[in-house]
């Protein structure tokens, strides 16, 4: 399948970051057709019967998320936009805010409308320089056109944005942690229940969304949900942006219709492999996702295919490791990442993910042996569900599947008793 | 928990705009927030401070009177004032406490959790290299090897004309343009041997 563009339709018209290149795109018509002829349990109605799913890794419905907002509080609700990007293979919803960041706005106004918010905040990651100050022009922007501010287009309705940077810390992508740092605290994550819908933000309700899920919600309301649920798979409806990263010709960020296999993905889209080499292993999901192999090629990028394949669509960064790869390696680099952002909260995590990293990190110095393939499966197996928030499995998931399809590569290593160059790859 | 009707000491009655009215300047009011009528800015700052310039403390109030809760100023308070020295230190977080009014002991703990704000001077640019999964796929490891060579210091370390620190990085969503690298605010991506020649050079030239 080739590429579809909804999302990604004007993204490389450089006059679309701006209110008028948006307006003349039809921009800001689906939030003043939500707020003018829709009630907000409309809107609510409209996203459940979309089938519209989160994008931000969990795949949750979001229309149903949105209903757990509980009526008849008095409290304030709040909407939060998670733009807080950090799961290694993953650089799509950066995109949407350097050149779309209307359709986030848009987006986020449509979403708070049906929760009853009229504070939405964008929590974006500090690194993010460039995408924040475009993200914030878009925001003044939109309040001089009476997009938001008070009385929005005469319906009553008001709604005030706050643009919240974070401190560098992968942690507060998760939304427990993340309404914690947005609070003013260390982003470490809290045990749910009580979920943030109910007891969020200040104590009161609040949603969390992904960047690209309140991207696609203008679409939604303008189209209608038969139209969402016209594209994509049954059970995972609509188009999907995929981070295509590492050993292929075109890496990019493409969307495409959700279902369409890896095998288009990374060949058809991606052009393929340099030096036409061999796959070795495909993580689809970003980081936290097990390992695919080459013979899995023809599985379907949705996330129940995914998942019967023994991995998880997650934030759809799809990596790429070609057959030069040394599978220890990568293990590696990717337990070192976990292991320098467990918040420390919880031991399983804060001193798993450090005895993996030692134990990896041994194999690869020549020091290895058999024993530790075991010790490494053990520690993560006892992670698992342990934890306090899901930061623990995403580490021990990808290792677990490392030590079960690439045994052999581990036991390779551990035989050859010499230390790997870290620098495995040459850049030109 | 704490009330968040109440909790910001500069809540005052809500001030009602016309739709479509709510900018100053190009910049977004954020004065009337409904359901948080408490939200205007205060008045001249009271701070005495030796080291955050009145531009930062002008920029830290008016970030600070948006939210709900005062404490959730901490984080915006710590970038402005990280922005404007490039690092944090006891001093700043007592000065931050005085323009804020949150206790300084806080300030401090939330500014030891996250890795954006160095706790001590660095060099005037300071080099992340993201050494993660797809950037390293893509030679990540060898191009920081390469720039150890060239600024002749070890990861970690700062030059000594206090130029350039070089440090590896986490994941910076550059992943698609890897390799890549944040230097002071901006990122520097598909990078080459040779694109990194350039770019030590114009620094150097710069100083
Ligand atoms: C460790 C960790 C990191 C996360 N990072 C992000 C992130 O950077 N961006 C994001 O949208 N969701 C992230 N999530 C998922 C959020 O917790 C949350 O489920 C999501 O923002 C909900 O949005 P959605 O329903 O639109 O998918 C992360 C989760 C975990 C456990
Ligand atoms: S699982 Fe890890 S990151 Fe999550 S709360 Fe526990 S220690 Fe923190
Ligand atoms: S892995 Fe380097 S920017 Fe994401």
């Amino acid at each position: 399948m080739p590429e579809k563009l909804v999302l990604f339709k004007h993204i490389k018209d450089p006059n679309h970051k701006t209110v008028s290149g948006y307006e003349s795109h039809g921009g800001y018509s689906a939030w003043r057709k939500a707020l003018t002829s829709y009630k907000p349990e409309e809107v609510i109605a409209e996203v459940k019967e979309s089938g519209l799913r989160g994008r931000g890794g969990a795949g949750f419905p979001t229309g149903l998320k949105w209903s757990f907002v509980p009526k008849d509080s008095p409290k304030p609700r709040y909407l939060i936009c998670n733009a807080d990007e950090s799961e290694p293979g993953t650089c799509k919803d950066r995109v949407l805010l350097e050149d779309d960041p209307h359709a986030v706005i848009e987006g986020m106004a449509i979403a708070a409308y049906a929760i009853g918010a009229h504070l939405a905040f964008n929590y974006i990651r500090g690194e993010f320089d460039y995408p924040i100050s475009v993200f914030e022009k878009a925001v003044d922007e939109a309040y001089e056109r009476g997009h938001l501010g008070n009385d929005i287009y005469g319906s009553g309705f008001d709604l005030h944005m706050i643009t919240h940077t974070g401190g560098g810390a992968y942690i507060c992508g998760e939304e427990t942690a993340l309404i914690n740092s947005l609070a003013g605290d260390r982003g470490m994550s809290s045990m749910k229940p009580p979920f943030p819908a109910v007891e969020g933000l200040y104590g009161c309700p609040t949603v969390v969304n992904n960047v690209e899920t309140l991207a696609v919600l203008p679409h939604i309301i303008n189209n209608g949900a038969a139209w969402h649920k016209s594209m994509g798979t049954e059970k995972s409806p609509g188009t999907k942006l995929f981070s295509l990263t590492g050993h292929v010709n075109r890496p990019g960020n493409y969307e495409l219709e959700l279902g369409t296999t890896l095998r288009e993905l990374i060949y058809d889209i991606g052009g393929g492999i340099p030096g036409n080499r061999n796959i070795k292993a495909i993580i689809p999901g970003g980081a936290s996702c097990p390992f695919m192999t080459p013979d899995q090629l023809d599985t379907p990028l949705d996330f129940e295919s995914i998942a019967e394949a023994g991995s998880m669509l997650g934030s759809g960064g799809c990596i790429v490791l070609d057959d030069r790869t040394d599978i220890v390696w990568a293990t590696y680099k990717l337990i070192k990442f976990f292991k320098h952002e467990s918040c420390g909260k919880c031991t399983p995590c804060r001193q798993g993910t450090k005895w993996i990293t030692q134990l990896v990190d041994g194999i690869l110095a020549g020091k290895g042996n058999e024993e530790d393939i075991k010790k490494i499966d053990d520690i993560c197996h006892n992670m698992l569900g342990r934890t306090i928030c899901p930061l623990g499995d995403a580490a021990a998931m990808p290792v677990i599947s490392v030590v079960q399809k690439f045994r052999d590569d581990f036991l390779r290593r551990i035989q050859m008793q010499s230390p790997l160059r870290m620098e495995q790859f040459a850049v030109e | 928990m704490s009330d968040p009707h109440t909790d910001n000491p500069a809540a005052e009655s809500a001030v009602k705009t016309e739709p479509g009215k709510n900018v100053e300047n190009g910049h977004a009011r954020y004065e009337a927030i409904p359901g948080h009528p408490h939200i205007k800015p205060p008045g001249v700052p009271q701070a005495q401070t030796k080291i955050l310039s009145a531009e930062s403390i002008a920029e830290i109030q008016r970030k600070m009177v948006r939210y709900p809760v005062r404490k959730s100023a901490v984080l915006p308070a710590l970038t402005v004032a990280y922005r404007q020295i490039g690092y944090l230190n006891d001093e700043i977080y007592e000065e931050l406490a005085q323009i804020t009014e949150i206790p300084k002991l806080h300030i401090a703990e939330a500014a030891s959790f996250y890795t954006l704000f160095p706790k001590k001077p660095r060099g005037k640019y300071l080099i992340m290299v993201c050494d993660n999964i797809s950037c390293a796929l893509c030679g990540a490891d060898s191009l920081i090897k390469y720039l150890e060579e060239k600024l002749q210091i070890r990861l970690g370390e700062t030059t000594p004309d206090n130029l350039f620190t070089l440090q590896s990085a986490e994941c910076l969503a550059g992943c698609s343009a890897a390799p890549m690298m944040q230097v002071n605010h901006a990122y520097y991506e598909n990078l080459t041997r040779k694109k990194i020649d350039e770019l030590i050079e114009t620094w150097r030239r710069e100083g």
